[in-house]
């Protein structure tokens, strides 16, 4: 597979074309299918998905490169819960009432669904551009003048209103796209995440538009069920004590309520107080991101700033996030990347990820229309001179001006030239280097850029955010937790 | 062989060359919405009013899969009660309209933009970003059939 993919063309070599392209990588011309291919499988997107994510069940299941403290997370409630059912339970029911593990039942049952589905869900990961449109929003930015090739162009904003709010959108250089409203570019997935409000290392992701119902559910159930927990182990030591025989007692015939004690009585306050804050931001139409920034809390004396996207009415602000409607996952995780024949140009390096899904969602998206239209044409012509004499005057004209390679030789004519040095000199344009690294080198500023901001972090993290006295009486567990989050919200992003 | 490079080559620098894309508007938020605006390079292609017509439709449909009322808050107290399960059952109705704008977008091909040599490609491919326009050079319209089913024989120089 990989041999056969399009790599870096070299100029030189186009001007001598092979006849028969060796299966060897760059910088031979292997844009096109090598003759001697075997038949390969047809991949799925979620196989060339350019982000950190981690698949499984052919794509139907997407999880953060790094889990996190997810199985930590699951073993706490299950191993809780569990013992709580296996100990607890029974001197329960002969003394109390038999609702009890009913109510533990559905508790647990609703906190670990909603766990699993905010940890396996797309939290609504935005598709990184196709060069096309990459090329089209470049061209729309303007470009400073006198500004040179040698350093990265300034941060690139763009200004519009939103219910008479001047809201500035900015651009992603790793997506190259300008982000939607309340989107952000979570560095450890390395995907712009739509309504992005954190990174949660305790369900193992992104916590964003369309996971964000989920993760609500799952901290408000857990928070009823560790408190249920807590209130019934407490009755239950409480009953076994009583008659005079002691505390000491109690625990030393039910060891397991001791350690079910000790784990809800830390997690209740923290579980409890991001339930409240959540509920808070809910109702506020605010998302965790926002309110650490505080995009609209009016600072620095703005007084015209004010949520934009609130409805002004805490019901309809609740419902619209958690009953709304449920947007598609725009990734299109098991959706088939068309063949190399015709369509596939895009190659298999860092910083044009998405070439090959944008020629791949093209071809895909018009199925019959593309896919024949790209095959049958060019496979069945005899006579390439022909095709090359088709072409409007426009469409080579555009092209030659960056050109790397000017010798183009006869027999293919002027196409191959610009073809693929243009796929080079489109990326040496916002990344200058020589044509043969240029792939690493923006491969390299991209990571670079990701840890000059994570190098921000520290700063960050160590002010506190000015931000209502909910999250500030979590518990240590959740201030970690609020801190690992912290380092996401980089004002670059 | 280079043939086949040569045209695949033609391809990408005919499809880099005549696209052209609607972006988003944001100006109610983050709902789903394109820009009206006619763009200048299909002004020698196709009728402002039928552009405006296609955009505006699509808008149409989006807010009507947005729609925060009583068939949402019914769905999505539902899916709350039974944690969310349903999802993996039943199509919800976005997927629906999101259906419908397919065919929505197909009918408009066929019936509106082929005949121009354009085609318009759904949003959702693009991640609900743009809607893009694919031009077609009229030379190449010409030598084959008007017809939209036998599209097989068009090329996008």
């Amino acid at each position: 597979m990989k041999n056969c993919e399009y790599q870096q063309i070299d100029p030189q070599a186009l001007a001598t074309p092979t006849p028969t392209p060796t299966p060897t990588p760059a910088p031979t011309p292997s844009a096109r299918a090598c003759p001697e291919k075997k038949p390969r499988r047809p991949q799925r997107k979620w196989e060339v998905f350019p982000g950190k994510n981690r698949f499984y069940c052919d794509g139907r299941i997407i999880v953060a490169r790094q889990s996190g403290v997810l199985p930590l997370t699951l073993g706490l409630i299950l191993v809780t819960s569990g013992l709580f059912f296996i100990f607890d339970c029974p001197f329960l029911v002969k003394h109390l009432t038999g609702f009890i593990p009913v109510i533990g039942g559905v508790l647990f049952v609703f906190v670990v669904i909603s766990l699993l589905q905010t940890s396996f869900t797309d939290p609504g990961i935005l598709p990184r551009a196709t060069p096309e449109e990459a090329a089209d929003i470049e061209k729309q930015i303007d470009n400073p003048t006198g500004s040179s090739s040698s350093y990265r162009p300034p941060p690139r904003t763009k200004e519009v209103v939103i219910n008479q709010q001047v809201v500035k959108l900015k651009y992603c250089f790793t997506c190259k796209i300008f982000r939607p409203p309340r989107t952000s570019h979570c560095s450890l997935c390395d995907n712009c995440v739509e309504r992005f409000d954190h990174h949660c290392p305790w369900v193992g992701n992104c916590v964003g538009k369309r996971n964000y119902r989920f993760f609500y559910t799952f901290i408000v159930s857990l928070s009823f069920l560790t408190a249920f927990i807590f209130g019934c182990v407490t009755t239950h030591l409480a009953l076994r004590s009583q008659g005079g025989n002691g505390l000491v007692f109690a625990l030393q015939e039910s060891p397991a309520s001791a350690l079910e004690l000790v784990v809800c009585f830390f997690s209740v306050w923290s579980i409890l107080g991001l339930s409240g804050f959540h509920t808070y931001l809910l109702a506020a139409n605010l998302t965790t991101n926002e309110d650490i920034k505080g995009s609209w809390s009016g600072k620095s004396g703005n007084e015209e700033t004010g949520n934009p996207y609130s409805y002004n009415s805490i019901f309809k602000n609740c419902c619209s996030v958690l009953c709304g409607p449920m947007p598609p996952s725009l990734i299109d995780r098991r959706g088939f990347v068309p063949s190399e024949d015709g369509a596939e140009i895009g190659p298999a390096e860092i910083e044009l990820p998405a070439a090959k899904n944008d020629v791949n969602m093209c071809t895909q998206g018009t199925k019959g229309l593309l896919e024949t239209a790209t095959r049958s044409p060019f496979l069945s012509s005899p006579c390439p001179q022909a095709k090359s004499q088709a072409i409007p005057p426009p469409a080579l004209d555009a092209l030659p001006s960056i050109t790397p390679s000017p010798s183009p030789s006869p027999s293919p004519g002027p196409g191959p030239g610009p073809g693929p040095a243009l796929e080079q000199t489109k990326v040496s344009r916002e990344r200058p280097a020589a044509t043969t690294p240029h792939r690493h080198h923006s491969h390299h500023r991209s990571r670079s850029k990701r840890t000059a901001q994570q190098g921000h972090n520290p700063g960050h993290a160590s002010n506190p955010p000015a931000s209502p006295g909910p999250r500030r009486s979590h518990s240590s567990r959740s201030r970690k937790d609020s801190k690992t989050r912290d380092p996401k919200f980089t004002p670059l992003h | 062989m280079t043939t086949s490079l040569f045209q695949l080559l033609l391809l990408h620098s005919a499809s880099l060359a005549n696209k052209v894309f609607i972006q988003r508007d944001y100006s109610e938020g983050t709902v789903c919405k394109f820009q009206t605006k006619f763009p200048s390079e299909l002004d020698s292609r196709i009728e402002k009013t039928l552009f405006e017509d296609t955009v505006k439709t699509l808008n149409n449909y989006y807010a009507e899969a947005e729609k925060i009322g009583g068939h949402s808050y019914l769905e999505g107290c539902l899916a709350c009660i039974t944690a969310y399960l349903i999802f993996l059952c039943m199509e919800t109705r976005y997927e629906k309209v999101l259906k419908k704008i397919s065919r929505y977008i197909q009918e408009q091909n066929e019936k509106i933009y082929a005949p121009r040599g354009l085609l318009i490609t759904d949003p959702i491919e693009r991640g609900m970003r743009v809607v893009s326009f694919h031009t077609m050079s009229p030379m190449t319209i010409s030598n084959t059939s008007d017809s939209y089913g036998r599209i097989k024989r068009w090329t996008f120089l």
